[in-house]
């Protein structure tokens, strides 16, 4: 029953989810090979939105917390490293798929 | 002020699907891309400025100055590396940075650990927020150790698969050891040691590490595929943890495309996934070899005939491979097309979906020489036409032509679909010297009596060859 009972809780959610998946098998369904590496980079870029959750944690992190902000304060580092390396590179590769 | 970072947010999300759906179309890929990254900013300065947890969050000067500064520090650093790197190298700097994404989820989970672990102590609630914590950061670790062992095995650090005894019934255990400690943590956590966590942290590591190096360069490509889907997967449980809309589509996003990508390397391979990761591979190569005594001679070319044979051919196909790469060649290539199109020869490029380290990795790199788009032709559609081909000029390509992926059921390859060069008229080879391909087999395509070797580096060997046709 408990298992039921979070079923029905977090029914929105669960939704979210799986139409989320949909999307992302749809998004890239039918892709030709050639951009394969490209998406691949782009798609890698995109998950770097996890720095959204480093900033979380940097804000929520009490002052006088110096381990946590060290860690959250490298968290923001390296997913920015992840956001900006992935957006920067991927515009390189494509810049040279544009027509002549 | 909740309602515009909701309204952020909802662009953040958006920007996400348009973008990513748009990087699949070669004219849109960049505007695209472009998309994607404006709304990652908006996300971003929506949460520095307008996240608020009930009364919890406190914005201090010096708290947004670090943030600000971690931001500038990764700005910099990622721009001038991205800015930089080769193309030939990009493939290992996506896996780099696909690490330090896995890093980010992993530090947030050792950081949030603690204050979840004091929440399910005072108020006995919390198990699912812990749960998350612990998957985001047992998935964001094994994929930071796992792209960092990528990374070295693409730049050439680390050659050799490195497979310790068993290491298949290992790996298993250890995922088993991973799995049963993380769910321990979860539900123990209000008993056990804050440093608990860090153990986990370090058995991830090492499960991340052994999970890829067994694994052969050549399949590379697949594993950062899939450490991509993972990296998404462990936003996603981020997502799940601040209920954060975007953290959730961005993740689910990534993770669900880049499993489909990732089987549609592994279908390009014919190879199922668990093979590549399980790894039969390298078992059969012993077998192939044995027998390379009796498969006849092996016949080379000259320049100057080479130079005749190519003015004179009415269609010529090129085959790439990722010895072009290497050896930086792409640009003579593209050259010696356009002196054979200028002679009034018809020139194709011959794009085998796994060509070079990466699907794609091909087509990014003839760009780069500016080769025209509709010049590259896939697999499927370039098959057909090998027939009424002259010549196929194979340059540091090797296993995605091997015909003994559809006649020999012993080679490691058996299956693959290749390109079917030996239909052509006659087949050059350009290669460095008579070693094996990156599957370390050998390749019956260089006894066909209508093969001829091109040896030398392919740089050198092609500049050599243009300055010949030139002088017809």
């Amino acid at each position: 029953m408990e298992i039921l009972n979070f079923f029905v809780e977090n029914r929105e959610m669960i939704y979210f989810i799986v139409l989320s998946i949909f999307v992302g098998i749809e998004v890239i369904g039918g892709v030709p090979t050639v951009l394969h590496t490209p998406l691949m980079s782009g798609a890698n870029a995109i998950h770097g939105v996890v720095i959204v959750g480093a900033i979380i944690v940097m804000l929520d992190t009490e002052p006088n917390n110096i381990l946590g902000l060290i860690l959250g304060f490298l968290a923001v580092i390296l997913g920015t490293l992840n956001v900006v390396g992935g957006f920067v590179v991927t515009d390189r590769m494509l810049e040279m798929f544009k027509k002549k | 002020m909740k309602g515009i970072l909701e309204i952020s947010y909802l662009i953040g999300s958006i920007t996400f699907i348009v973008g990513l759906k748009m990087m699949g179309n070669a004219k849109t890929a960049r505007k695209g891309n472009l998309i994607g990254a404006f709304g990652m900013t908006v996300a971003i300065l929506g949460t520095i400025f307008l996240y608020e947890k009930e009364g919890q969050t406190s914005r201090e000067f010096f708290k947004i100055a670090l943030i600000f500064g971690a931001i500038a520090i990764g700005t910099a650093i990622g721009w001038i590396t991205a800015k930089k790197v080769e193309m030939t190298k990009m493939p290992e700097l996506v896996s780099m940075f696909n690490g330090m994404g896995g890093a980010c989820a992993a530090l947030i989970g050792l950081t949030e650990f603690p204050h979840v672990a004091h929440q399910i102590q005072e108020t006995g609630t919390g198990y699912s927020s812990m749960a998350f914590i612990i998957a985001g950061l047992v998935i964001g670790t094994i994929s930071f150790s796992g792209s960092i062992i990528a990374y070295l095995k693409l730049a050439g650090k680390m050659n050799k698969p490195i497979r310790l005894p068993q290491y298949n019934i290992l790996n298993n255990a250890l995922l088993l050891v991973v799995i049963v400690f993380s769910a321990y943590v979860v539900l123990q956590s209000t008993s056990l040691p804050p440093a608990i966590v860090w153990a986990l942290f370090v058995v991830a590591i090492v499960y991340g590490i052994l999970f890829t190096i067994p694994i052969g360069g050549a399949d590379m490509p697949v594993v950062i595929s899939l450490l991509n889907s993972f990296t998404g997967l462990a936003a996603a449980f981020g997502g799940f943890l601040y209920d954060n809309k975007p953290m959730l589509t961005g993740g689910i996003l990534v993770g669900s495309a880049g499993t489909l990508l990732t089987l549609a390397m592994c279908k390009a391979m014919n190879r199922p996934l668990s093979n590549v990761i399980f790894g039969a591979f390298g078992g059969g190569s012993g077998a192939a070899g044995a027998d390379a005594g009796e498969k006849g001679t092996v016949k080379d070319v000259q320049v100057s005939d080479l130079a005749v044979q190519l003015n004179y051919a009415s269609k010529v196909v090129i085959v790439p491979g990722y010895g072009l790469a290497v050896a930086q060649a792409q640009h003579v290539i593209h050259e010696l097309e356009k002196i054979l199109e200028e002679r009034g020869v018809e020139v194709k490029y011959a794009i085998h979906p796994v060509a070079g380290r990466m699907p794609g990795h091909m087509n990014v790199l003839l760009a780069e020489s500016n080769v025209e788009y509709d010049k590259l032709v896939e697999m499927e559609d370039i098959n057909p036409q090998f027939a009424q081909t002259d010549v196929v000029l194979v340059v540091g390509a090797n296993d995605v032509v091997n015909p003994a992926a559809k006649v020999d059921p012993s080679s490691p390859i058996y299956g693959m679909p290749i390109l079917e060069v030996e239909n052509a008229k006659n087949i050059v080879i350009n290669k460095r010297s008579m070693n094996a391909g990156y599957a370390g087999i050998d390749n019956l395509l260089f006894y066909n009596p209508k093969t001829s070797m091109f040896f030398g580096d392919a740089k050198k060997a092609l500049t050599e060859l243009v300055a010949e046709i030139k002088q017809l």
